[in-house]
This record gives structure tokens, C-alpha cells and sequence, in this order.
């Protein structure tokens, strides 16, 4: 089991990232991206070029003076960009001087690189002391403003370019030690470098042959974010006149001479800083495009704003007019995707859910099957991009949510449906108190005022039995323990009367006692008020002491319905059986808990017929062989299987 | 709350005392002897001697080092040779325009950084977010000093708007309004790439905290999209750019360098400049630790900040 689990983990993240490499949010940002970069790689290359190949292209001595032909403007004869107060012609001087403060800033960079991953490889992979010390030392450095530092670094070895470099290399290094060490922390924590240690490698094979390679990505990152700075810096230097001493020339150094005759000859200084701004923009955004591949955080589209409500663009919209008759909630073949890259996950592939006033729906089914997307559909809560609803409707009474306006969908959110999410942590604003997050709540929905608002909260705390009320409003979340955060969401969730609540695995982030009060506090809530509740869960135990009816799902599709009675009893589909079976019986330590084998399917490439098939022990070749309708055994009771549980002869072949 | 802010102002100490130390060392690290280079190389054995003695200098560093901490303590920063005045005096006297200028700017770039931020996150793909972030990536990668020259031809000289150099108008000027006039060049210059970083980090943070689960929640509970981009999302995200806000002031308090030499302000950057070059060591000790120390207590400012926004700190 656990060598299982280590190879799927050591595999699955190069699956992940051989698909993203391919598929970003949108096609055009990641052209766009790849345009600027592909534009400064141009430019840059451009220019590394031009300087490299300074001394054999036929341009005039950079140092040699011509008196007489002083302060030549732009485009004149001979002299394309002018010349500067001596006479010397500013395009081959541009060239030299680029030649100069490329090689500076590259060095500066590499020397900067080696030292600071050097120390941050150490003190990440030492750990203890060692690297308390070494960092130390860094935050040391880095309490002093950075070009200051430089200065005074300067100011010790004397002005001259070469101290410059130094000065510039040395206040850079404590970046790249202290995004090094963070890698290398968590690296020599890993399981590889622990099998390294094992096999009888030294510390220097380790440290070069394990951990280097991996921590290559992030520097690679930082040079490319901080060369740009590097050639900037050493410029000002020179600029000041502390970096490049006559004759000798940099870019930063012309600008400096250049400027003082800024109101007499502009162009001497304004061409040499042009240059400057070209190469460091060149940079910047190569180096841009680098850490777009190189960082993992920026993959995926992570970084891609959500909407405020599901994207609906259905393809199939069933009859609006057949109402249930009775349910407040009546979603029927509801679809929602999503489209990462060039692949699209069928996350919920054709859902219906019938929810009755004061009736509690469990939505049962293992994480990765599609219940948390259906239940997040029904208010547009599946953030898009990437999610999108492609078909179903979704009558609140009369209503259909999905061709609702954005403003009705506001409204109903938090009023007359609402939801209780799984981890009361996060889900809870950390900067606000709990009472201005419950007033906020209470006044999106009802005009009173912020004090009567307030003892709203306060009772609305006493219904979930929080002890001292009016106390606890005062409350941050993280002063509270998870089972008072639950009692909040769910406090928050009746602030308005609610007719449904769509509970998203209230219970599984809370322990069991905790999770038992919540259940009864749930149960008694919806007796008083006689909310419709949908409640998501993976866990049978939980669903048999709270639902009326039960809804299975498995890849996307439901697979068998029912009452809770029913099912538990007597289980149909083969997976409602296994579901069934990983449920602990209190008093039988003895029942044998049988985790189901295998994982669910990914969702967009699902087989034809039975996706729960290749798990299956019963499975049939029929069972791939077509979509498997839902089958009838019974007023409300279900099961989408060819060869379901208590018809034997057919299974056992 | 007073007891987080009092140990926060604790723990600045030690760094204080550390950066003493690393100023200390730099200084006593420079190559040669510093009496002959007070002196020139033409200075008799016998002066040498006598002036390593008057400095000081003939006793251990760690001895030496604290006597020149005792001195601090007193104020005692040395004499400038170049200026033949206290260093402690000269230091004073311009850090309050290293102090003005360096403010100003760091309100500007916080206030634009943090708008161009959040307009860019919440429209993110449209054309404002590009048109900011191309702004950015230009801001980003201009040198200051470069930018500063190009105001002062197209504002000074060109449009006469705004004076070309100087802190107050020579004839007639001084007073509130005369000192913006002359602010607002170079406090714009030094904000410009303070602003691209503070935006585009804003712009990050914005767009992780926005698919925060309690994001979802204020969405749930029905709140209107302002609301929730505007009071739940902006406060969480403010909660990670304040501590580079902080940072930032250390780049504006360096790059107050180049912006004092080219608007030739009377601050501590013009100052060390000129004291580099004319080795006038004492003076580069005492600008670079009050700048260092001013630094400091804008870390300190922000981690406070911090603290009043985020209760899980206190």
C-alpha cells in the first residue's frame, strides 16, 4: 500500500507538468507571455551580440578624442549617435560600454549565485545551528538597505569597477541563500535524500548530486530576476563615479559624464541611459518568461482570478415546466467541466438531486467523484476559470438558477440557500471577528441595523449553542476550536432562514465527538425549521445518523439512490456495498475494514460504460460495453448497475 | 497589543547592535593604515605612530569597538575631516531631507503600488491590467537616476514646471509650498520602481487570496462582488504586501542616493557620495548607520502595521 502510494506521488506530479507545459488559462496570455519573452531573449541576444563582437566591427577608437568635433548631435556624418564633450563617438563608446557593464553585471551575478547557494544549500541541508548561525548572518546583511550596503562596501575598497562588482555581488547574495536554504530544507527532509544517506553517500554527493539538481530550478529563477538589478546597480555605481574610472567606460559611467551637460548636449546622456533601460528591460523580460516555466506556483493558472459565479454555457437544457412536485430543490442533469489546457474534465456528468422541504439528501461518494462540484454548481460557487456549467437546470421553487441574474443569485446565496463548508478554518475570514463576519452576513439580507444586527448574532450563536454569546462575538476564528468554528458556519448558514442548505463535508475536518454534536445540532435545526438539506460526505457512518435519502456518485455520474434504510440495508451497485463496507461498527472490532482498491478515474477520459468497472469484482465485459442506464428497483430507488449486488449467478463467474 | 508592539521594539536591538558591528568591521577592514592615508604617504613614522595612538588604533578591535560604541552612545560619531565639523551634526542636518524625500516617496508608491494592484488583479487580462503591468514592467526596469534626468529636461527645462534642482528656491523661497515644489520631482523618480514592485506584488497576492476559501464563504453568504474583493479580499492581501511595503523602504532609502545627486538634494545620499570620494571614512560610518538604523524602525513600523491587521500575529 504504501510503496503504491509513494510511486503514484512520485509519478503524478510529472504527469501534472508534462499537461500544463502544454495548457495554461488562456491561449492568448500564454502567447502574450511568450511573445515578450521571445522579444526580450531577441533583444538581449541582440545585444550580447553587438558587445561581444565590439572589437572586430568597424567602429571608430571609443577613447579617441576629437576636439573639434565635440557635442556632434544625433545622425550626424561619421558619427550616427553624436558625439560626447571630447569628441568621441557615442555609438562605439555605447557598444564598449555595454561590453563592460554586461560582463560586470553577469559576473556579479554568477559570483552572487555561487556564494549565496552555496550558504543557503548549507544551511538548508545542515539544519540546527548551522543554519541558525548562517541565516542569521543573512538577516544581518539584509537589515541594511541593499545600495547602501553596496556604498559603504565601495567606500571601504575605494572607487573602481572592480569593487564596484564586488560591492554589487556581495548585497545580493543573501537573496539567493535565502531562497536556496528554503528549498533545501524541505529537500533534505525528502525521502531520497534519506535513501542517499542509506546507501552510504557522502555529505558533499548529496548535498551536489541529490539536492543541487533540484534546487537548480530556483536558482536559475533568482539569476534571472536579480541580473537585471545587478546591471542596474553597478550602473548607479559607475553613475556616481565610484564604478568605472576613466578612461575606462561603462554605461553607467557615460550617463554620469553625460550629465552634466544635460541642458547643453542631452543626447550624450540620454542614449547611454536608453541603453540601460533597453538591456535591463530585455532582461526583465526574459526573465519574466523563465519564472513563469520554471515556478510552480505560476503554473496550471493558479494565479487566475475566479468570477464571482459559475460560467453557465449549456448545451442541454431539460424541460424547466416539470416540476417536482413537492422538492424545493430540483436539480436535473446538471453538467459541469473543466477546460485546463487543452484537456476537459467531465467533473459532473449528468446529476439529478431532489431535495424536499425539511428532507436531508446525502450526497455520498469517495473525494474526485464529482459531489463537491455538483453541490458548489447549484449557486455558481465552481470558480471559473476553469469550471463551467455545460447543461442541466437547477429549480429553486420556480427558478432556474442557472439562467438567474446575478444580482437573484446574490440575493439567494446566504438568504434563501446557504452553505456550511469541510475545514471551519479556512473558510472563516481570519482578519475579521466572528460577530462582524455573522453581522455581515445577517445586514447582506436583512435592512436592520448594525445593532440589532448584532443581537441577531448573538441569538443566532445561542441556537448553536455556543456558550456566552455576546463573548464569542468577539472572538477571532483562530481563537476558537474547530468544532465552535463549525457551530459558526453553521450559525452563519441560518442567519436567514434558509430553505436548503448545501453542507459540503461539514464534519470531516472535525474530531469524532465533535462531529457526533454537530450531527445532532444539524438534525435538530432541521426538524425546527424544516430546512432541506443537501449534505455531502464520504462517510456512511455519518450519513446513517443524519439523512433521509441517499444519492451515490461515482465518476461524475450517480449510481444508485435511495433511503437511507434501504440502501444500508440492502445496497445495489457494487460500490455502494464497498462504500458500505469501510464503515467501522462500534462493538464489532473484529469487521474487516476494506479500503477499496484502486483510485476513481480521472474525469476526462472516462471509458465507456461502467466507470466504476475496472475496481470492480463483479465487473462483466457487458459492464464496458455502453452507457448503463439507471435501473428501477422501486418508487425513488435506483442503481445504474448490470450486474448489482444480491443477484448472484451472474456475478460469480 | 502594547506588549507585542514593546517586544517587537525589543527584538530590533540586537539588530541594532549588529548593525554597529557590521559597520564597525567594514570600517576596519580597509586596506592600509588609516593614519597614513589621514596623513598621505608623505607622513613621517613618528606622526603615524602618534595619530594611531590618538585614534586608537594601536589596541585590540574588540576593545577598540566598544570604545567607539561608548562614543556612539554619546553621540560621538567622530569629526568629518573634509568638513572639519562633528560627523554627528552634518548627519542630523540631512537626514531630515534623506527623511523627507525617502517618506514621500515611500507614501506614493504604497498608495499607487497598492491601487495599480488591486485594479490590475480584479481586471485581470483586460486592457488595464495590461496597460499596468507593461507600466510596471517599464518602471521595473528603468534606472532611477536615468528617469530623473529625463523629468528634470521634460518638467524642469522644457515645461518649467517644477525647479531643477535644490531643496528650497535660493532667493525667496523656503516654506511648506516651496519645499513641494521641490519634492515633487525627485520624490516621484525615487517612488517609480518602488511602485512597479509594490503593484505587481499586490497584484499576486490579490489573486491568491482571491481563490481563499473564505473567499467562497463571503461569496456564499450573498455579499456583493465589492464587498468581497474590496473588504475581504484587499485586507488579506494587504496582510502580505505590507512586509515588502517595509522592504521597499530600504530601496528607497538607497536609491535616495541617486536621486540626491541628481536633484542635488541636500540629504545623507548626496553626502555619502561625496564623502566616498574624498574618503572621508568617519562621515561614510555615520550616514551609513543612521540610514541603516532609520531602515530598521520602517521594518519595525510595518511589522506593527502588520500586527493592528492580522490578530493571528498578536
Amino acid at each position: 500500500m504504501s510503496d503504491q502510494a509513494a510511486v503514484s506521488t512520485g509519478q503524478q506530479p510529472e504527469k501534472r507538468r508534462k499537461k500544463d507545459r502544454k495548457g495554461r488559462p488562456s491561449v492568448l496570455r500564454l502567447l502574450l507571455n511568450n511573445q515578450l519573452a521571445t522579444a526580450g531573449l531577441v533583444i538581449f541576444s541582440l545585444i550580447v551580440l553587438v558587445a561581444a563582437l565590439a572589437p572586430i566591427l568597424p567602429l571608430p577608437d571609443p577613447d579617441a578624442t576629437a576636439p573639434a568635433d565635440r557635442l556632434q548631435p544625433l545622425f550626424s556624418a561619421g558619427h550616427l549617435l553624436g558625439t560626447d564633450a571630447l569628441g568621441r563617438d557615442i555609438l562605439s563608446r555605447l557598444i564598449w560600454g555595454a561590453r563592460v557593464s554586461l560582463a560586470v553585471g553577469i559576473s556579479a551575478t554568477l559570483i552572487a549565485a555561487f556564494f549565496g547557494s552555496l550558504i543557503g544549500l548549507l544551511a538548508g541541508y545542515a539544519g540546527g545551528r548551522t543554519d541558525t548561525l548562517l541565516m542569521r548572518g543573512i538577516d544581518m546583511v539584509m537589515a541594511f538597505p541593499y545600495i547602501l550596503l553596496a556604498l559603504a562596501i565601495v567606500a571601504v575598497l575605494g572607487p573602481g569597477l572592480l569593487n564596484a562588482l564586488y560591492a554589487i555581488a556581495v548585497v545580493n547574495v543573501p537573496f539567493f541563500a535565502r531562497n536556496i536554504r528554503g528549498i533545501a530544507l524541505g529537500l533534505s527532509r525528502r525521502e531520497f535524500v534519506d535513501a542517499a544517506r542509506l546507501s552510504g553517500k557522502s555529505h558533499a554527493q548529496i548535498l551536489f548530486g541529490e539536492v543541487l539538481p533540484n534546487v537548480l530550478p530556483v536558482i536559475i529563477i533568482t539569476m534571472s530576476t536579480t541580473i537585471g538589478w545587478m546591471i542596474l546597480e553597478t550602473a548607479g555605481l559607475s553613475f556616481l563615479g565610484l564604478g568605472a574610472q576613466p578612461p575606462q567606460a561603462d554605461l553607467g559611467s557615460m550617463l554620469g559624464e553625460g550629465r552634466k551637460i544635460l541642458f547643453t548636449a542631452p543626447h550624450v546622456s540620454i542614449v547611454p541611459g536608453l541603453m540601460i533601460f533597453v538591456l535591463v528591460m530585455s532582461i526583465n523580460l526574459l526573465g519574466d518568461g523563465v519564472r513563469d516555466i520554471l515556478d510552480p506556483r505560476l503554473k496550471s493558472g493558479s494565479l487566475t482570478r475566479p468570477t464571482a459565479r459559475t460560467a453557465v454555457e449549456r448545451k442541454s437544457v431539460p424541460a424547466t415546466d416539470v416540476r417536482g412536485e413537492d422538492a424545493v430543490l430540483d436539480v436535473r442533469g446538471l453538467k459541469t467541466e473543466f477546460e485546463i489546457g487543452s484537456s476537459v474534465y467531465r467533473a459532473v456528468g449528468g446529476v439529478d438531486l431532489k431535495i424536499r422541504k425539511g428532507e436531508c439528501l446525502g450526497l455520498v461518494g469517495e473525494s474526485g467523484s464529482g459531489k463537491s462540484v455538483s453541490a458548489m454548481s447549484i449557486m455558481g460557487l465552481v470558480p471559473t476559470p476553469p469550471g463551467r456549467i455545460v447543461g442541466g437546470v437547477a429549480m429553486l421553487g420556480d427558478e432556474d438558477l442557472f439562467s438567474a441574474s446575478d444580482e437573484r443569485i446574490r440575493q439567494l446565496r446566504g438568504g434563501a440557500v446557504s452553505h456550511v463548508f469541510q475545514d471551519p478554518l479556512s473558510t472563516l475570514h481570519p482578519l475579521y471577528t466572528v460577530g462582524d463576519q455573522l453581522i455581515e452576513a445577517i445586514r447582506a439580507h436583512q435592512p436592520l441595523s448594525h445593532a440589532s444586527a448584532r443581537q441577531r448574532a448573538a441569538e443566532l450563536l445561542a441556537t448553536v449553542r455556543i456558550p456566552n454569546p455576546e463573548e464569542r462575538l468577539n472572538a477571532y476564528p483562530h481563537e476558537l476550536s474547530g468544532g465552535m468554528r463549525q457551530r459558526i458556519c453553521i450559525a452563519m448558514a441560518l442567519a436567514n432562514a434558509a430553505d436548503v442548505i448545501i453542507a459540503d463535508e461539514p464534519t470531516t475536518a472535525l474530531d469524532v465527538t465533535v462531529q457526533a454534536q454537530v450531527l445532532s445540532l444539524l438534525a435538530a435545526l432541521r426538524r425546527d425549521h424544516d430546512t432541506g438539506i443537501l449534505f455531502i460526505t464520504h462517510d456512511f457512518g455519518v450519513v446513517s445518523a443524519i439523512c433521509d435519502r441517499v444519492a451515490v456518485m461515482y465518476a461524475g455520474k450517480i449510481v444508485e439512490t435511495g433511503t437511507t434504510e434501504e440502501i444500508l440495508a440492502d445496497p445495489k451497485h457494487p460500490y455502494t456495498g464497498k462504500l458500505i463496507d469501510c464503515v467501522p461498527v462500534l462493538g464489532q472490532p473484529e469487521r474487516r475494514l476494506d479500503a477499496i482498491e484502486g483510485r476513481p478515474p480521472v474525469v476526462n477520459a472516462l471509458p465507456p460504460g461502467c466507470a466504476f468497472a475496472p475496481r470492480c469484482p463483479r465487473a462483466q465485459p457487458d459492464c464496458l460495453q455502453g452507457e448503463i442506464a439507471m435501473r428501477d428497483f422501486g418508487p425513488e430507488r435506483g442503481a445504474r448497475c448490470l450486474h448489482p449486488l444480491g443477484e448472484e449467478g451472474s456475478a460469480d463467474v | 497589543m502594547g506588549l507585542y508592539i514593546a517586544k517587537r521594539l525589543l527584538a530590533a536591538i540586537p539588530v541594532l547592535f549588529g548593525l554597529t558591528i557590521i559597520v564597525f568591521v567594514i570600517m576596519a577592514l580597509i586596506p592600509g593604515d588609516p593614519a597614513t592615508a589621514i596623513l598621505g604617504s608623505y607622513a613621517t613614522p613618528e606622526n603615524v605612530a602618534k595619530l594611531n595612538k590618538d585614534l586608537g588604533l594601536d589596541k585590540p578591535m574588540v576593545q577598540q569597538y566598544f570604545i567607539w560604541l561608548g562614543n556612539l552612545f554619546q553621540g560621538d560619531l567622530g569629526r568629518s575631516y573634509t568638513l572639519n565639523r562633528p560627523v554627528l551634526d552634518e548627519v542630523m542636518e540631512r537626514f531630515w531631507a534623506t527623511l523627507i524625500l525617502a517618506g514621500s516617496a515611500l507614501v506614493l508608491c504604497s498608495i499607487l503600488g497598492l491601487i495599480a494592484g488591486v485594479i490590475s488583479a480584479v481586471r485581470q487580462f483586460s486592457w488595464a491590467d495590461k496597460l499596468i503591468t507593461f507600466i510596471v514592467l517599464i518602471g521595473i526596469s528603468t534606472p532611477s537616476f536615468w528617469l530623473g534626468l529625463l523629468l528634470i529636461l521634460a518638467f524642469s527645462v522644457q515645461l518649467k514646471w517644477f525647479p531643477v534642482s535644490g531643496m528650497y528656491a535660493i532667493y525667496g523661497g523656503g516654506g511648506p509650498l516651496d519645499l513641494l515644489h521641490h519634492l515633487f520631482l525627485p520624490a516621484v523618480t525615487l517612488a517609480a520602481v518602488a511602485t512597479g514592485v509594490i503593484a505587481r506584488l499586490t497584484r499576486t497576492a490579490m489573486l491568491e487570496v482571491l481563490r481563499q476559501d473564505y473567499i467562497r464563504t463571503a461569496r456564499a453568504k450573498g455579499l456583493s462582488e465589492r464587498r468581497v474583493i474590496y473588504r475581504h479580499a484587499f485586507k488579506a492581501a494587504l496582510v502580505a504586501v505590507i512586509p515588502v511595503i517595509g522592504i521597499q523602504a530600504g530601496f528607497v532609502l538607497g536609491g535616495a542616493v541617486y536621486i540626491e545627486t541628481v536633484f542635488q538634494w541636500p540629504g545623507i545620499g548626496s553626502m555619502l557620495v561625496k564623502a566616498i570620494s574624498t574618503r572621508d571614512l568617519l562621515l561614510v560610518q555615520g550616514g551609513v548607520l543612521v540610514v541603516a538604523a532609520a531602515y530598521v524602525l520602517f521594518n519595525l513600523a510595518a511589522d506593527v502595521v502588520q500586527t493592528l491587521i492580522d490578530p493571528r500575529l498578536r
